[in-house]
């Protein structure tokens, strides 16, 4: 009995120092930060398919953010060690899984960062609840993170398949053309891509003339039969959605070229590119595509600012990965300044309801429903290859979607 | 109706790269029993080098048509000599491994240096129109790929049917023992036929760039069905690779096209075939059982 008294004066006594601290502790904090430091965990890809959207650049980007927040807070910082940690995940669950174990248990890291791949994101986000450490997630775009599979130390932080299906779908629907016809690759995120396109393309008042799976992974890298199909049907489709990523996505658009589908009178819009994307197909072969960007690095004055600072370190434009992931890890350490800990409960506490503005977030809030960080999204075109003036300036920005219209409505099936 | 074409019409291009691949692997067989699996690597290599020479010193497609399979041929054939003839005399599986470590090391060297993004490579400008068939239009390029690579094919069978050097070749592939016999030099042949079986390769790997996504992993994800159709053809069969090639092409896009409500049956059909030839056929359709030993 009197331990239990004792342990609860103890954390009482804790959390008034933490509380009492103002604008941040002065003394250094010592004894608040286990070991004194801060590690930081960046898990993604760093050889395979998104290696270059994701990958080593974005520890660059991590390695900017504590550069930037240990610039302005000086001597007030919490601690002046912040680490970063990073593995390859490879973009297997199962290495993902063991992977945010060791970094949690071995490394000492307060925060997972990254992590794209959907079915690798929702494993680590399972680790992250047994742990009771905190998870960022940004590289990965299912909805799970905040639906069936959210829980109190994951946050999703960038962009995922609803953001895209209702930026693009409706837009375009909109805008471009009421007929669509939907190729996906034939797994979890195409079937996932491809149900929450056909939703949002009839609430706008279009229709899904068809859709068709295609084989995953397209070992014959050929797509010519669905693309021949397109403008056959009945009645003819105005654009052509594709939901392939990466490699295969290059393949799609190559061939879309050749058949020459967009003087058929047949569009083409993209359900998920990265700026890297477009930079390997050149905006030739995209001009005219239209796609949603969670964040476009020469959208206005201050993101530029960014991107020139980004290009310097790692020699080429940031992608909106590499700009959420900025964002995160500097929000994260505006976090565990505030709580004056990293408790990784305190630091959930002080996020949550929290709005934020920065060079990401643009009217951010970091909900505490779902854990879902909700910010202005960008219907984005790819610009025809004469306004292209500038290495990676390859799009202009139609139309900003506003924070509160760009994600869903919190799911009932998250239960924090 | 003009459905039905264009779906034969893209088959058979598919087809086109499946039997140019095929062919190589099957000449390479049939001379050394080695089952090449750095093969999908040189396709990769005919790729890139194409789209780095055009990047780096303007070499356009034509001269890179000739260029790469020349070259990768030249490599194959110092490969063939510093490493692979060593270990022909030993179980097949160490060429196995031999190859298969070939391939990761090319792919990783590759992505050292240019990343796993794909490159961009435009389609030959003189090619870029389509050509009407009447019942529809075809992108030109395809149409190009189809002629050349039939032509390939024929040229091939010519040079091995009707010249001197052609039956040496089909004799020490078929019979290596009992040609040597008759006082010819098969040795002499293995490390030429070996470069041009790598030089298909490469001139698949250029054909292919501007149509397909230029990256490491772009042979690794082709050779499998590949390896698919020179089982169904008959291992080292020169006909079989060839006709399977075209044929597992064809089946491939028929199958995309018609049976698409059965994704499961679409996607495994290379495999469904194979399956069934080889209960039906063990030797493949063109190959001949080995005699007991």
């Amino acid at each position: 009995m009197r331990r239990t008294v004792g342990v609860a004066a103890a954390s009482a006594a804790v959390v008034l120092v933490a509380g009492c601290g103002g604008g941040g502790p002065q003394s250094g904090g010592e004894g608040k930060l286990t070991g004194d430091k801060i590690v930081l965990g960046v898990l993604n890809d760093q050889s395979g398919a998104y290696s270059e959207l994701s990958g080593k650049n974005s520890v660059t980007a991590v390695e900017m953010a504590i550069a930037d927040f240990t610039a302005k807070y000086g001597d007030k910082a919490v601690t002046k060690d912040i680490t970063v940690e990073t593995a390859d995940h490879q973009n297997k669950p199962d290495v993902a899984n063991s992977k945010a174990q060791e970094m949690y248990d071995r490394k000492g890291v307060d925060l997972i960062l990254d992590v794209p791949t959907s079915s690798a994101a929702l494993k680590v986000a399972d680790v992250a609840k047994e742990k009771k450490k905190l998870y960022f997630n940004i590289g990965a775009a299912t909805t799970d993170l905040t639906g069936k599979s959210c829980n109190r130390y994951t946050f999703h932080y960038a962009y995922d398949t609803y953001m895209l299906a209702n930026g693009t779908g409706k837009t375009t629907t909109e805008q471009i053309g009421k007929n669509w016809y939907i190729l996906y690759p034939n797994y979890a995120f195409g079937q996932d891509m491809e149900k929450s396109f056909s939703t949002a393309i009839t609430a706008a008042g279009g229709k899904v003339v068809g859709k068709d799976g295609a084989p995953f992974p397209n070992t014959s890298g050929d797509f010519s039969t669905f693309l021949l199909k397109a403008p056959t049907l009945n009645p003819k489709p105005d654009v052509l959605g594709t939901m392939q990523a990466g490699a295969e996505l290059v393949n799609v658009v190559k061939q879309y070229n050749e058949f020459k589908l967009r003087d058929k009178g047949v569009g083409l819009a993209v359900g998920l590119m990265f700026l890297t994307d477009i930079h390997s197909l050149t905006p030739a072969a995209l001009a005219g595509t239209t796609y949603t960007d969670a964040w476009y690095w020469n959208f206005d004055a201050k993101n530029r600012e960014f991107a020139d600072r980004f290009q310097q370190k790692a020699g080429t434009r940031p992608t909106f990965a590499h700009a959420a992931n900025y964002s995160a890890a500097l929000q994260y350490l505006e976090a565990v300044q505030a709580a004056g800990t990293d408790d990784a409960d305190a630091v959930v506490k002080g996020l949550e309801g929290k709005t934020v503005e920065d060079v990401f977030l643009r009217n951010g809030t970091i909900r505490a429903a779902d854990h879902r960080v909700v910010h202005d999204a960008y219907l984005a075109q790819v610009k025809p290859q004469s306004e292209v003036t500038e290495p990676w300036d390859y799009v202009k920005v139609l139309k900003t979607i506003p924070a509160a219209e760009a994600f869903r409505a919190p799911s009932a099936d998250c239960k924090l | 109706m003009s459905g039905f074409a264009q779906n034969t019409f893209n088959g058979l291009v598919s087809g086109a790269f499946y039997a140019l691949l095929a062919l190589g692997l099957a000449v390479i067989f049939g001379m050394l029993r080695v089952v090449n699996f750095a093969h999908g690597a040189f396709y990769m290599l005919g790729a890139f080098g194409a789209y780095v020479l055009l990047t780096e010193a303007g070499v356009p497609f034509w001269a890179a048509l000739v260029i790469m399979p020349v070259g990768l041929g030249l490599l194959g054939m110092a490969l063939e000599r510093a490493v692979i003839h060593r270990l022909t005399k030993l179980d097949p599986l160490y060429n196995f491994l031999l190859t298969f470590g070939l391939t990761l090391i090319l792919q990783d060297l590759v992505k050292l240096r240019y990343g796993v993004q794909s490159s961009p490579y435009a389609t030959p400008s003189g090619l870029s129109g389509t050509v009407n068939f009447g019942l529809f239009d075809f992108p030109t390029y395809r149409v190009f790929i189809l002629g050349f690579a039939v032509l390939l094919c024929v040229a091939v069978w010519w040079v091995l049917t009707r010249t001197r050097i052609g039956m040496v070749v089909r004799a020490s592939t078929e019979r290596p023992d009992l040609t040597r016999a008759f006082g010819i030099d098969v040795g002499r042949w293995v490390t030429p036929v070996f470069g041009f079986g790598i030089g298909l390769a490469g001139l698949a790997g250029v054909l292919a760039a501007p149509m397909r996504a230029v990256n490491p992993l772009m042979g690794a994800d082709l050779i499998i069905v590949v390896f698919a159709v020179v089982v169904i053809g008959g291992l080292g069969s020169i006909f079989g690779s060839v006709a399977a090639g075209f044929g597992i092409g064809l089946v491939q896009a028929w199958g995309e096209a018609y049976l698409s409500h059965f994704p499961i049956v679409s996607q495994t059909i290379v495999f469904i075939v194979m399956a069934g030839v080889l209960l039906w056929r063990p030797a493949g359709l063109f190959g001949r059982e080995e005699a007991p030993a």
